[in-house]
């Protein structure tokens, strides 16, 4: 039979680990305690997939036969390891659940392994690599390529990590209810970390980071419903994606206001802003939201500054930095509250002095407030800072329009 | 799991003998032990004298040498600690903020080896 050639059943057996196996392996490590062992005995066990599969043809359900199997891989693991209590009590739960009806059925664990890589005991940019890697199953050259590191330097950041959880006894499982809001925030931190580290690199990667960041909130917002900081961050990230094909032209970066409306992802838009309404009306505010309602104020035509300004000083007390009070700073001057901003700026310019939108932001105001030598300056110091080449593009335009 | 949490702190930091914030931080380290040993999870713990009372000690070539003051310092030093039994780490972080001096210092928690 055609269909069971050893290339069709890798292909085969590649899809199904593409699709599952973040919930294959959340199953195992849940119950083994131990993430290293648990990709491990998931690898091992897709091994063993293609022989048995080469053999006896696929099983009808992939998926509960590979849960299966690495469970029993793991038990064999823990059989060669030293007993203590702990092994003890991870091989009951380990063979009580090997020899269920339907391995398929077992709740999904991926949200308590979701909470593990998002322990605030580990590194953050370690949160972030684990949960590329477990959750939505990027190789580590993948990794390392996003975060401009070499593959094994990703590969050690992912090994410490993983030792860590399993020697620190950073535990598998859910929050308890007082600890959730801290615990869920770290996770949507890291979450829209993955979108803006694929908003920086552009869709130029074989896998495009915003989609995954995207796809992981969908997958806490199914697993944990009903948190409107989930659905603040969700919708947050649709919002921006949604103008992903209108944000360059011919390389150079387009400020939203000049952006081409009819290149907007318009289902994508419309998602994020019924999910920021469902969000809204639960009634607990939080900064994911806010941005999200700040993201919905720059989409209409014109954009809605005195709005906009108003949610920045909200989003200002959450995360008292000195970019969001730029940002706020931009908004005020937008709306019109241009000696407010002019102040503001000028107290910015030690903690900001190396971020490129500060430079840029401050050649506007000076620029529009006919201040044409420090306008220059700034440009300069921006076009010098700046991060990609299409900001760079642009911001060289805006300079060269002020000198002509 | 066995956990060892290591108070470290900063005497300038530290409230004085006498004051009422002195008193209030005893009070907190008698709440914090109390907790630990009504939830049946303390295993020892105590203070350590002064930095000035830090004797350190090396082996040279077979030969001991002993040196005045503690081994590095720091503003920091240890200052006491916990060994506590809990499941996991979240629960160790849990007791590690119930001890006054987490307000000013800072809590080191560390897994106790197990051979």
């Amino acid at each position: 039979m055609t269909s069971d050639a050893p290339d069709n059943l890798a292909r085969m057996l590649a899809d199904v680990m593409r699709q599952d196996r973040g919930r294959i392996l959340a199953a195992v490590a849940a119950r083994l305690g131990d993430l290293q062992q648990a990709e491990d005995a998931v690898q091992e066990a897709a091994a063993s997939a293609l022989v048995h599969w080469a053999r006896s043809g696929p099983p009808d359900r992939p998926v509960a036969w590979l849960i299966r199997v690495a469970f029993r891989k793991a038990i064999d693991r823990l059989r060669g390891a030293g007993r203590h209590a702990a092994t003890a009590a991870a091989l009951t739960l380990l063979a009580r659940d090997e020899a269920a009806e339907d391995p398929e059925m077992i709740p999904d664990d991926r949200l308590r392994l979701i909470f593990t890589c998002c322990h605030p005991a580990l590194d953050p940019k370690s949160r972030v690599a684990l949960t590329l890697r477990t959750i939505a199953g990027l190789t580590t050259a993948e990794i390392a390529r996003a975060f401009l590191d070499t593959e094994p330097t990703m590969g050690q950041r992912l090994s410490r990590a993983k030792a860590k959880i399993a020697a620190a006894g950073i535990p598998f499982k859910l929050p308890e209810a007082e600890d959730l809001p801290d615990r869920l925030n770290s996770v949507l931190t890291v979450v829209y970390l993955i979108f803006n580290a694929g908003y920086t690199v552009g869709p130029s990667l074989d896998r495009d980071l915003c989609e995954e960041a995207i796809y992981l909130a969908r997958l806490v917002s199914a697993l944990q419903p009903g948190e409107a900081e989930v659905e603040g961050c969700l919708a947050l990230m649709l919002l921006t994606h949604a103008r992903r094909a209108a944000r360059l032209r011919d390389g150079e970066t387009v400020a939203l206001t000049e952006q081409d409306r009819d290149l907007w992802d318009r289902d994508a838009m419309n998602e994020g802003l019924g999910l920021l309404d469902v969000a809204m009306a639960r009634g607990t505010p939080g900064p994911f939201q806010i941005k999200a309602a700040i993201a919905s104020c720059q989409s209409r035509t014109p954009p809605d500054w005195p709005q906009i300004a108003a949610l920045y000083a909200g989003l200002y007390r959450h995360e008292p930095t000195p970019i969001i009070r730029l940002n706020l700073a931009v908004a005020e001057a937008e709306a019109g509250q241009l000696a407010t901003a002019l102040a503001a700026f000028e107290a910015l310019a030690e903690p900001l002095a190396d971020y490129q939108p500060y430079h840029a932001a401050v050649a506007e105001f000076m620029a529009r407030t006919g201040r044409t030598g420090p306008a220059l300056a700034a440009y300069a110091r921006a076009i010098a800072l700046a991060a990609s080449p299409g900001d760079a593009a642009f911001l060289t335009r805006r300079r060269d329009r002020l000198r002509s | 799991m066995q956990y060892m949490l290591l108070i470290y702190t900063d005497p300038a930091q530290e409230p004085k003998y006498g004051t009422p914030e002195f008193g209030a931080m005893m009070a907190g380290y008698n709440a914090a032990t109390t907790a630990m040993r009504t939830d049946g999870v303390f295993k020892s713990g105590d203070g350590l004298q002064g930095l000035h009372t830090a004797t350190s000690v090396r082996l040279k070539a077979g030969k001991v040498e002993t040196m005045d003051g503690p081994f590095a310092e720091t503003k920091e030093y240890l200052g006491g600690y916990y060994v506590i039994d809990v499941p996991d780490l979240d629960a160790a972080v849990k007791y590690a903020a119930m001890i006054p001096s987490a307000g000013y210092g800072t809590v080191e928690v560390r897994p106790v080896m197990v051979y």
